[in-house]
């Protein structure tokens, strides 16, 4: 932008009069160098204040009394059992959605039909339904005194304060993040492409793997990342519908609130230093993504 | 004619595709949603109207609501500045920077809540040098807006940062070389193109800490009348099997969170047909 700018007063004045011509064009589209520094110093603190410390007081709480204390904290079978419950739980919901999220996208990018703009909002909303809602709809519907309590207790069935409303809350809550990456990815991207290869005699699976799926790669990727990380950090929906049953149905984050409110600080962030390199590990992988969709943009536009 | 009909049949997969996805949402969202709503309107209206109207719940909207909108304000005034230096201005560790925003999003709320509570406590990183100011953060309201600001943080600064983007320096040069000092240009170029997306990323922030629990709950304290959040009093009536007190104020929720949702598609259907 200030390049431009900085062009544009270059190419078109006589040579000495270069400089007080580009400063006056880099007045009229800039700020003088003060503000500039001034708002970067307010950002800047605004970051290490919101962002970074946060991050750090949970490192640094994990690792403070060294790492076998961190690696102790992680192998207590309590932790152990949450992690496993937590995995083995992301390991069914996210297929789950992934599949959704293709599926939708497909439907959405590919087609024409009525009501599109409608499915796309309704796509959103369990995002912006509050996770203890969330947890309290199947709380409503399968829980002892809900709409099928009675049913599921007469076969012997548990859903709440077991594993399956767990399983159920959480892709709930995570159902638009896949689908959500992918609509409008696959918009932008046409279908001209799958057109031409199903013309060229490749059926739909064929069109599927060796064409769509090469193109919406990256986003797909991020969308799965994001999805396991909310899923695997998912807290108000699962503790309305866990029991908080240790060893049973304790997911990782109601084991770190167990944890805290035992004043067991040090497990509590051992355990969720876990959990925040994954998320670190998922804001990098969207940083790669972002990198990569630039470089196709910049190898079409040459 | 004949083209569009072959062209219609040259994609596959609509009914596959489309039957998936309708199954799935039936499955997961539609069914339970209308189940939950279908239970709530079981309840007589007194039951409903005393249930959402107790003293201790109306506190806890006052804190919800004004909490999140104090949060979402000052979100969009930091989130503005943040998308304005990450777009406009080069710095060391801007790319870093940039890639940090997201964290609030992709970290557990429970994993945020006790971060905050740590560091605001009086004896904490951050709380000790607000104590000798006589402020307290954990355990008072200010720590509840303190962690509504933090979870909303990303969206203001994510939809703002595309649309100063794409935004055309032709603009500013042209309102520059017509005599408008930068101010003015700020004021009457820029400010109006950010001014829905400025608005959409305010209400997403908005939405996002109404409904937030992980967070909030370890820095509230949960003090009745005083910290305690809407969505805590749910998760509270819920643990002591009053239904019917939780299905009531959950409704409130879920009407409450329609509506952003309706507010906000409006908005970006607004956002896109300015900048399509």
């Amino acid at each position: 932008m200030d390049k431009g700018a900085y062009d544009v007063a270059t190419s078109s004045t006589v040579i000495d009069t270069n400089d007080t011509i580009a400063k006056r064009w880099r007045r009229a589209t800039e700020e003088p160098a003060w503000i500039r520094v001034t708002l970067i110093t307010i950002s800047l603190i605004f970051v290490a204040l919101f962002l970074l410390l946060p991050l750090s007081v949970v490192l640094y709480g994990a690792f403070e009394q060294g790492i076998s204390v961190w690696y102790d904290a992680i192998r207590d079978p309590d932790a152990m059992s949450a992690i496993r419950l937590t995995l083995l739980i992301v390991a069914i919901v996210v297929p789950l959605n992934t599949l959704f999220g293709v599926a939708a996208a497909w439907a959405i990018a590919k087609f024409e039909f009525r009501g599109k703009p409608i499915l796309i909002s309704l796509i959103d909303m369990p995002f912006a339904i509050s996770p203890v809602v969330v947890g309290l709809i199947f709380v409503i519907l399968f829980g002892s005194q809900g709409w099928l309590g009675p049913w599921l207790s007469a076969h012997d069935l548990r859903i709440i304060f077991a594993v399956p409303g767990i399983v159920i809350v959480i892709a709930f809550g995570t159902l638009p993040f896949i689908a959500r990456e992918l609509i409008p990815l696959m918009q932008q991207q046409g279908k001209e492409e799958e057109e031409a290869s199903l013309t060229l005699g490749a059926n739909g699976w064929q069109t599927f793997w060796h064409v769509t799926l090469p193109n919406i790669k990256w986003g797909l990727i991020y969308g799965v990342i994001l999805c396991n990380a909310r899923a695997m950090g998912e807290f108000g929906a699962v503790a309305v519908v866990s029991g908080r049953i240790r060893g049973e149905t304790n997911t990782m984050p109601l084991h770190i609130e167990v944890l805290y409110n035992e004043y067991m600080f040090t497990a509590a962030f051992a355990v969720s230093s876990l959990l925040t390199g994954l998320a670190l590990v998922t804001i990098a992988i969207k940083s790669v993504v972002e990198w990569q969709e630039e470089r196709q943009q910049r190898l079409a536009a040459a | 004619m004949a083209a569009t009909l072959v062209k219609r049949r040259v994609i596959p997969g609509f009914g596959l595709t489309m039957g998936f996805t309708l199954l799935y949402m039936g499955l997961v969202f539609f069914i339970p949603v209308g189940a939950f709503l279908l239970y709530t309107t079981t309840m007589s209206w007194d039951t409903f109207w005393s249930a959402i109207t107790q003293r201790q719940v109306v506190a806890s909207y006052k804190l919800s609501f004004g909490g999140s909108l104090i949060a979402a304000t000052i979100n969009l005034v930091f989130g503005a500045l943040l998308a304005w230096v990450l777009v406009r201005y080069r710095f060391p560790g801007k790319r870093l920077i940039d890639a940090l925003v997201d964290l609030p999003f992709a970290l557990p709320t429970a994993v945020a809540g006790i971060a905050l509570v740590t560091l605001y406590a009086s004896t904490g990183w951050v709380g000790q040098y607000l104590d000798v100011f006589g402020i307290r953060v954990a355990y008072t309201q200010l720590g509840v807006v303190i962690a509504l600001t933090y979870i909303g943080l990303p969206f203001v600064v994510r939809t703002v940062q595309p649309v100063l983007e794409d935004l055309e320096a032709e603009l500013e040069e042209a309102s520059a070389s017509l005599g408008a000092d930068r101010l003015t240009t700020i004021r009457r170029v820029i400010f109006p193109a950010l001014f829905p997306a400025l608005l959409t990323g305010y209400a997403l922030a908005f939405a996002r800490a109404l409904g937030e629990y992980g967070s909030v709950v370890f820095i509230s304290g949960n003090i009745p009348f005083r910290t305690e959040i809407t969505p805590l009093l749910i998760v509270a009536k819920t643990e002591q099997y009053d239904y019917h007190g939780a299905a009531a104020i959950g409704t409130v929720m879920l009407v409450a969170a329609f509506m952003m949702l309706l507010l906000i598609n409006g908005l970006q259907w607004w956002t896109s047909r300015r900048h399509g």
